[in-house]
């Protein structure tokens, strides 16, 4: 939702980021404001996870150029877990298997540091199997090991039960939707709108459009070569899933 | 005079207390002999390339303690399993403690070897089992020179051990250096079933070397869960010599929480005798300083149709060391084997070292062997994952190094030992866990 004289909540300007000496973004550019969702689009090797690592801070990725701020505040001086603090979330496209760490665990170790301080065990439980059910989580997940042996829906909708509980102020959905079946694609997405609120705001990095029959943009972005080369409305989402990205890059040169 | 000088020729007053027609006096004297040839082990030693003993026995130790301390309980009770109910068998300086331990005739054997070596009705127990599967080399050699206290365990036939049984052995600190060799004989009976903790630890800073001896025989049908607790004083050091016999049907599990002390040799020896054995050797190893320790298992497959599953974690702060060395025969007519061994090491500092050899000696040709090893620094992307959740560094570190260790901790079976060594893991990994993991 566009909301008039809204808060800027994520600004990204002029921003360079390489991995292994490859410089991927060239001078991208976003500004992303309180009750939007923004949706990039691109085809691959466009910079898509690149811009989601570099945000959040893999230590992979570098950022060479320009600055990102949350709420106004540089994000790139902050450490990864100061990130979160802050209230970035990146839902990924391939979440990581920590054996030996179960889900429990993880999600109250997480929500003590985001709160700072532990949340009483007694609403905790109700917290989470109520955000639990609503994804359509078995409960006896809490004793598995993080995303081991989890399939591509469940992990999926595990980063989404993270972002339910973690409540950020901006959520980056890096390919969501890859991997997932129509239902669960269904079920992600009720969960992401349920979380969206006129305080906070969600970028959707996608490479169909099929995620934003669920989750509609206000704006829809074309990343190419490292930068936003064509900006607009959902409309744009389906012209691009008509025609491809072939004509955008025509119209460029 | 150095160490060995002094053992041995403090071996002759020894040898003049004791009885010449007890039926070890042979045993003694061949050992001691053993032991005046061969000397310490020297890094010269295949077996010894990674762990040198100097640092221990260039110290004036005694070698018979007074024996006359006295502890009272409330100042050792975190050292045992006070929240449940077990045997004890407890040492004070390498004498017997009547008052801290809890022994039984009843229906089992738990109490001491210095008895079963000096009473007649033993006779043939010691006969039968004492020094049959000890090695011959020169330190446990010495250990057979001295040896004449430590606990003697014997279950009967289809007995499940209603309990845990705990072998502790505390140094005061009554001298400034001392030597313990404690020898332990534990006869696990058929269909018998009975779980041992076991634990060295100094109650001072003084220096301590402990070179201790354990025998254990699992008759057909036993089972056996041993836990070694190893967090002891900076200036403790032990040489642990356990050799496991095992007959036909056997289950023999032994946990080693290598967690402290300044030199820890582990020489863990399986020998399965018997078809349809189960041996696993399991071990987290936490150190930081200059801490030591080596690992040095032997599973010898005598008998077909058997099993052996090794599984040692290593993590390794400051300038520790570590070394897991683990040898895995496959005798010739030991067809149908399946042995598993793996060892996995975290540096977290770039001055600690690990060394790592594994080796299978395979002479069958119809059996399974595995073998892992790795050594490398904390999973990158898990470390990212954990922190984009807002978990700080340190106790994602933290969650990493106890998940990492979890595969060990979880065969635990004494809920209230797993707890303990829990809470001492995450002590020292240095961050409070705190909740149910």
């Amino acid at each position: 939702m566009i909301i008039n004289n809204a808060e800027t909540i994520l600004s990204v300007q002029e921003l360079n980021a390489s991995i292994d000496d490859t410089q991927i973004l060239n001078g991208f550019d976003i500004t992303v404001k309180a009750g939007e969702i923004h949706a990039i689009m691109g085809p691959n090797g466009s910079g898509k996870s690149t811009l989601a690592y570099s945000i959040a801070g893999h230590p992979k990725y570098s950022v060479t150029g320009g600055s990102v701020t949350l709420d106004g505040v540089d994000v790139l001086e902050m450490s990864v877990d100061e990130r979160a603090k802050a209230g970035l979330f990146l839902a990924m496209q391939y979440p990581v298997e920590v054996p030996g760490v179960s889900v429990s665990n993880f999600l109250r170790t997480a929500a003590t540091a985001l709160r700072g301080e532990a949340p009483k065990v007694r609403t905790w439980v109700g917290e989470v199997k109520e955000a639990m059910s609503k994804l359509s989580i078995d409960p006896a997940f809490s004793e598995r090991s993080v995303n081991e042996g989890f399939s591509g829906g469940e992990k999926k909708r595990h980063e989404i039960l993270q972002m339910e509980l973690l409540k950020p102020k901006i959520a980056i959905l890096d390919e969501t939707d890859s991997g997932l079946d129509i239902d669960a694609l269904r079920i992600v997405a009720n969960g992401v709108n349920k979380l969206k609120s006129k305080d906070n705001a969600v970028l959707v990095i996608t490479h169909y459009q099929r995620l934003l029959d669920y989750i509609v943009p206000d704006f829809v972005h074309v990343l190419i070569d490292g930068k936003i080369v064509k900006s607009g409305t959902k409309e744009l989402a389906y012209e691009l899933e008509e025609k491809g990205y072939d004509w955008i890059k025509e119209e460029l040169v | 005079m150095s160490l060995k000088s002094k053992l041995v020729s403090s071996y002759l007053a020894f040898d003049d207390h004791l009885d010449d027609n007890s039926p070890i006096h042979d045993i003694r004297k061949k050992a001691i002999d053993t032991f005046e040839e061969k000397g310490f082990p020297t890094k010269k030693e295949e077996d010894w390339k990674y762990t040198s003993l100097n640092a221990i026995i260039n110290k004036d130790y005694s070698i018979a303690s007074k024996g006359d301390k006295k502890i009272k309980y409330e100042k050792v009770r975190e050292y045992f399993l006070h929240d449940i109910d077990s045997y004890k068998v407890v040492f004070i300086d390498g004498v017997f403690s009547s008052f801290l331990s809890e022994t039984s005739h009843d229906g089992l054997d738990v109490c001491l070897l210095s008895s079963v070596l000096s009473k007649e009705k033993y006779k043939a127990i010691i006969e039968a089992y004492y020094n049959k599967i000890a090695s011959k080399d020169s330190i446990t050699s010495l250990n057979t020179a001295f040896a004449k206290e430590g606990a003697y365990i014997n279950i009967p036939n289809n007995k499940e051990v209603d309990k845990p049984i705990e072998i502790i052995n505390f140094s005061t600190g009554n001298e400034t250096a001392l030597m313990m060799q404690p020898r332990n004989l534990i006869i696990v009976g058929e269909n018998a079933h009975v779980q041992i903790i076991e634990r060295h630890q100094s109650l001072s800073n003084n220096a301590v070397f402990t070179n201790s001896v354990t025998e254990i025989f699992a008759e057909k049908r036993a089972y056996l869960d041993f836990y070694k607790i190893q967090n002891d004083k900076e200036n403790a050091s032990l040489i642990d010599n356990t050799f496991i016999h095992q007959e036909q049907d056997t289950n023999c599990n032994v946990h080693t929480f290598s967690l402290g002390g300044k030199i820890t040799r582990n020489n863990l020896n399986f020998s399965q005798n018997g078809e349809h054995s189960d041996s696993t050797l399991k071990g987290v190893t936490i150190l930081k300083d200059k801490q030591h320790v080596d690992h040095n298992t032997l599973v010898n497959h005598i008998s077909p149709n058997c099993e052996s599953h090794q599984d040692y974690k290593g993590l390794y702060a400051d300038s520790s060391t570590g070394v897991f060395n683990g040898k895995v025969i496959v005798e010739k007519q030991a067809q149908k084997i399946n042995a598993f061994q793996q060892n996995n090491n975290i540096l977290i500092d770039d001055n600690a070292t690990v060394n790592a050899k594994p080796q299978l000696e395979i002479f069958a040709d119809d059996v399974k062997c595995s073998h892992g090893c790795t050594i490398g620094q904390f999973d990158e992307d898990a470390l990212f994952y954990l922190r984009s959740r807002g978990i700080g560094l340190k106790e994602a570190q933290a969650l990493l190094m106890y998940a990492f260790a979890n595969t060990v901790l979880e065969t635990v079976k004494i809920p209230e030992l797993k707890r303990r060594i829990n809470n001492l893991i995450a002590e020292k990994i240095g961050v409070n866990i705190g909740f149910d993991i």
